[in-house]
């Protein structure tokens, strides 16, 4: 068939337009809190974020769980009101609230229309500073964690993921158990243990206010002003993770689900902590390896052998050194052959410099997609609070498209000898080892272990 | 805050909106066709879907797999989604790039056959078949997706069966159906086209003119069998699924106005109330006070066909049992009908509503999909600036009488899922819990 005119070469682009990251300011409160305003005057719409440094990396030992379930008691009621009431509040001004913690940081985030932004900001004022942690709703919400962590047990994208990161780090180090806690951690959270954290943790000293939408810097710092200028509290000791890996040599784990169809694999090892010099050259080698969609592994994984319907990369950014993971699911009959094509993969990347037009795959898409990233007053206010929260430079997104473009294809090779360790790969399987242990053994790329899905050995 | 709109149509009967923002130096090229599982014919479950696949493929001037390396490489973000009644093919680019945007998709709708393969073919349903396995076969609860459209919509009926499709059917289709699909239901006529972003008009019209401009109008499709469906189910059927999940889980459906009329705006509101954050009825009776569930959610699948379906989709609390779930939802249900809601009730759910429509607003790809789908289901993208009002409109009357008319027990299926130990009688194991593995 033939539909003339629609053009047999590709049209060629004209000169990009000029972009900048939203402009905005940072400004220090006497009592410590930062405040950043970014003032975005498309819609009537505004997004906050506070970022307090009471991540999961800050927790005392015994009690992991206690950030997250700290962040998400401060939406269970105020020493005004109950957590009912809260709700209902928030909810009839419109705004979207949430609250969590991450290994770094916790946050509390809420998305409102700039006529209701007082209104809601008053609240968000009071959940942060006057919490009243109940005691029956923090029964409730360490009940839907336990909830949580029964369902990974038949959940096996969820359950790999946690039994990567057991298999990776050692024991002694935070990072080897759940980001927000195990069975025994969570249950032994009580009241007083939250109270605690937040007491020692959620201090205006460490922690930053972002407001970012149609609100100018002076009312957004005059309102933070107003709402936090008194909260009082000198700084946190910063947290330190132990990164001390569980083992340097390579081995397969299987994790038993009976009678899968699938495979859920895990791949990998300790990665860089997100101050690391080498950040941008990891974030390309990470795009050509197995980031993008026509990344080496996606193509190789996907396109050529159809053994499975996605398979991606990445290196996990945190302060301290997080895991790069090479994560798919795979029909269980070809198990074995997709690790081999991994293991492959991550050989061939460190052997050879990737071509120049291999390079501006990642680069250019990286370069190009920056303005596509901050269309939203929330995506906006998050990459702000990643800015406080790894202590990045004013001048880090107007720097960053310079910074992709001058990674080099010996920069990523380089990148790639030095933080891709093929003998040290962990290779983590949830699926059925009556189909895929053998052949995995026949891989000969680690001695292989079976265990349960509580992750105990079976034999 | 209106988002503008500037409206036309190709001779050979693309309809096409533009929508200007200047704000960043990116714009979104949105695609609907108005095909999708429904038209599927019987023995070809899944096709609509690997159809989509397909489309990234190649096209007579673009390699296998290029359109994603094209896309990416200039600096964009793109995919494709198949649902029961459309597929859309997106991507949202530097502005510079719209040239390159437009023609791919021109390409793809004009000269896709040249660059369809067997081993294109063969590889793409090997794909599909995991992307099965992966959402599906091998996800707690995975067969919901399935489960619930058959129970809801009768044997006959175009939303009745699987959109992924079973691993039978998908081993069946041929290059044969490639070409007849796409010759079918490809054409620019059943197609709209939505531009967002930072883009002259002329040009853009221009550029658009050009590219898809000489595709030829298509033959005109096969009617959809009639979609028309009683207000009611007419009773409640239930499914209980035994699955290896931990904890019990509800979907309580009802057949619903469909979407696009006012009583769908109604109905929105009552699924906000219900189910849409910690103030829901859900959220505070269930989960918080009565700590029977750890999830509860309310939505409906917004079909713009004959009837849409309204959910409410419970996860039990450890301890819980599927029965006591079931009838303390049904309480809930029972109590809203009887009693219906309050105005404040209302506030807080379109408060709620408005929020998360502008939040969207402010992306291109969401503008342009918005105004795809307002300009798919009802020739009128326009209808984008008028969601905040019907919304506003909506009372505590109204949603009472709904609430009465839609949630009685003539109107109801449940599907309940189960953990599969749980079960000791192995008849109903047999009759309803058969894996959905091929060959069912």
């Amino acid at each position: 068939m033939t539909a003339p005119g629609t053009g047999t070469t590709r049209p060629s682009a004209g000169p990009p337009r000029d972009y900048r990251f939203p402009f905005f300011e940072r400004i220090t409160l006497a009592n410590g809190l930062v405040v950043i305003v970014a003032p975005v005057r498309k819609l009537p719409i505004v997004s906050a974020v506070l970022v307090v440094d009471a991540g999961a990396a800050s927790e005392p030992e015994g009690a992991n769980g206690v950030a997250q379930l700290t962040a998400r008691m401060l939406l269970e009621g105020t020493r005004k009101r109950n957590g009912d009431d809260l709700s209902e509040q928030f909810e009839r001004l419109g705004a979207a609230v949430g609250a969590s913690a991450d290994w770094d940081a916790a946050m509390l985030s809420m998305t409102v229309l700039a006529p209701h932004l007082d209104a809601a900001m008053s609240l968000f004022g009071e959940v942060v500073l006057e919490p009243a942690f109940p005691e029956r709703e923090l029964g409730r919400i360490k009940a839907e964690r336990l909830a949580d962590l029964l369902q990974l047990r038949t959940e096996p994208r969820g359950l790999a993921d946690e039994m990567f990161t057991r298999f990776v780090y050692d024991k002694s180090s935070r990072y080897a158990s759940p980001e927000h806690g195990d069975v025994a951690s969570v249950k032994a959270v009580d009241r007083s243990a939250v109270e605690q954290f937040y007491r020692s943790r959620y201090r205006p000293a460490g922690a930053t206010l972002i407001l970012a939408g149609d609100i100018g810097v002076s009312d957004g710092v005059a309102l933070a002003e107003r709402l936090f200028g008194g909260w009082t509290g000198d700084g946190a000791p910063a947290a330190v993770v132990s990164e001390k890996p569980a083992r340097v040599t390579r081995a397969i784990h299987i994790v038993r689900k009976e009678e899968a169809p699938q495979s859920e694999i895990r791949v990998g090892h300790v990665g860089l902590p997100r101050s690391h010099p080498d950040y941008f050259p990891a974030l390309i080698l990470n795009g050509l390896l197995g980031g993008l969609f026509s990344s080496r592994i996606n193509l190789n994984l996907r396109e050529v052998h159809a053994y499975t319907y996605g398979a991606h990369s990445s290196f996990d950014w945190r302060r301290g050194a997080g895991p790069f993971v090479v994560s798919t699911a795979v029909k269980s009959e070809v198990t074995a052959d997709a690790v081999r094509e991994i293991l492959l993969e991550i050989s061939r990347i460190r052997a050879d410099a990737v071509s120049e037009d291999e390079l501006t795959l990642a680069t250019s898409y990286l370069d190009g997609v920056f303005p596509i990233r901050y269309e939203t007053t929330d995506s906006i206010a998050r990459a702000l609070a990643a800015l406080a929260v790894y202590d990045l430079p004013n001048d880090y997104f107007d720097s960053y498209r310079a910074n992709i473009r001058r990674v080099t294809a010996m920069g990523v090779l380089h990148a790639a000898d030095k933080h891709l360790h093929p003998d040290q790969l962990q290779l983590v399987v949830v699926g059925d080892p009556t189909v895929i242990a053998a052949p995995l053994a026949a891989l000969d790329a680690g001695p292989v272990s079976v265990y349960d899905s509580e992750g105990q050995p079976e034999r | 805050m209106r988002v503008p709109i500037v409206t036309f149509r190709l001779a050979n009967g693309l309809a096409v909106t533009l929508s200007e923002d200047h704000t960043a130096p990116i714009v979104a090229v949105n695609l609907w066709y108005h095909v999708g599982s429904a038209n599927e014919r019987p023995g070809r479950t899944g096709f609509a879907h690997l159809f989509e696949h397909m489309l990234f493929q190649g096209s007579a001037h673009v390699g296998a797999n290029e359109h994603f390396e094209i896309v990416q490489r200039a600096g964009g973000t793109l995919n494709g989604s198949t649902w029961l009644d459309r597929t859309n093919y997106f991507e949202t680019v530097p502005s510079n790039q719209l040239a390159t945007a437009l023609w791919l998709e021109a390409d793809r709708m004009g000269q896709l056959l040249p660059a369809m393969t067997q081993q294109k073919l063969d590889t793409q349903r090997d794909v599909v078949k995991n992307e099965r396995r992966w959402s599906v076969d091998n996800q707690p609860y995975g067969s919901w997706w399935e489960r619930l459209p058959a129970l809801a919509f009768p044997a006959e009926h175009p939303f009745h069966h699987s959109l992924i499709g079973s691993m039978e059917d998908l081993s069946e289709a041929s290059l044969e159906d490639i070409a007849q699909f796409f010759a079918t239901y490809y054409t620019p006529d059943n197609a709209v086209l939505s531009i967002a972003g930072d883009f002259d008009a002329t040009e853009a019209r221009a550029l658009v003119e050009q590219f898809f401009g000489p595709i030829p109008r298509g033959a005109g499709k096969p009617p959809l069998p009639p979609m028309e469906l009683p207000a009611h189910f007419g009773g409640w059927e239930r499914q209980v699924v035994p699955d290896v999940v931990m904890l019990p889980r509800l979907f309580l459906g009802f057949r619903a106005p469909v979407f696009g009329s006012d009583a769908h705006y109604v109905a929105t509101v009552l699924a906000t109330i219900l189910g849409t954050g910690k103030g829901s009825r859900f959220q505070r009776a269930l989960v918080r006070d009565r700590e029977i569930a750890s999830e509860a959610s309310a939505f409906t699948f917004d079909l713009a066909k004959g009837a849409d379906l309204f959910i409410a989709d419970l996860t039990a609390r450890p301890g819980i049992s599927a029965e006591v779930l079931e009838a303390e939802v049904v309480r809930e249900i029972d109590r809203v009908r009887a009693d219906g809601v309050s105005e404040d009730e209302v506030r807080r759910a379109v408060a709620l509503l408005e929020t998360a429509l502008v939040s969207s607003l402010q992306s291109a790809g969401d503008r342009a999909d918005k105004l795809s789908m307002f300009a798919t289901y009802f020739g009128d993208p326009g209808l984008v600036n008028e969601q905040t009002e019907r919304y506003q409109r909506v009372t505590a009357a109204h949603v009472s009488q709904l609430a009465r008319e839609m949630l009685g027990e003539d109107n109801r299926v449940s599907l309940v899922y189960v953990p599969a130990e749980a079960t000791a009688d192995s008849s109903a194991r047999a009759e309803v819990g058969e894996p959905v593995e091929a060959g069912r």
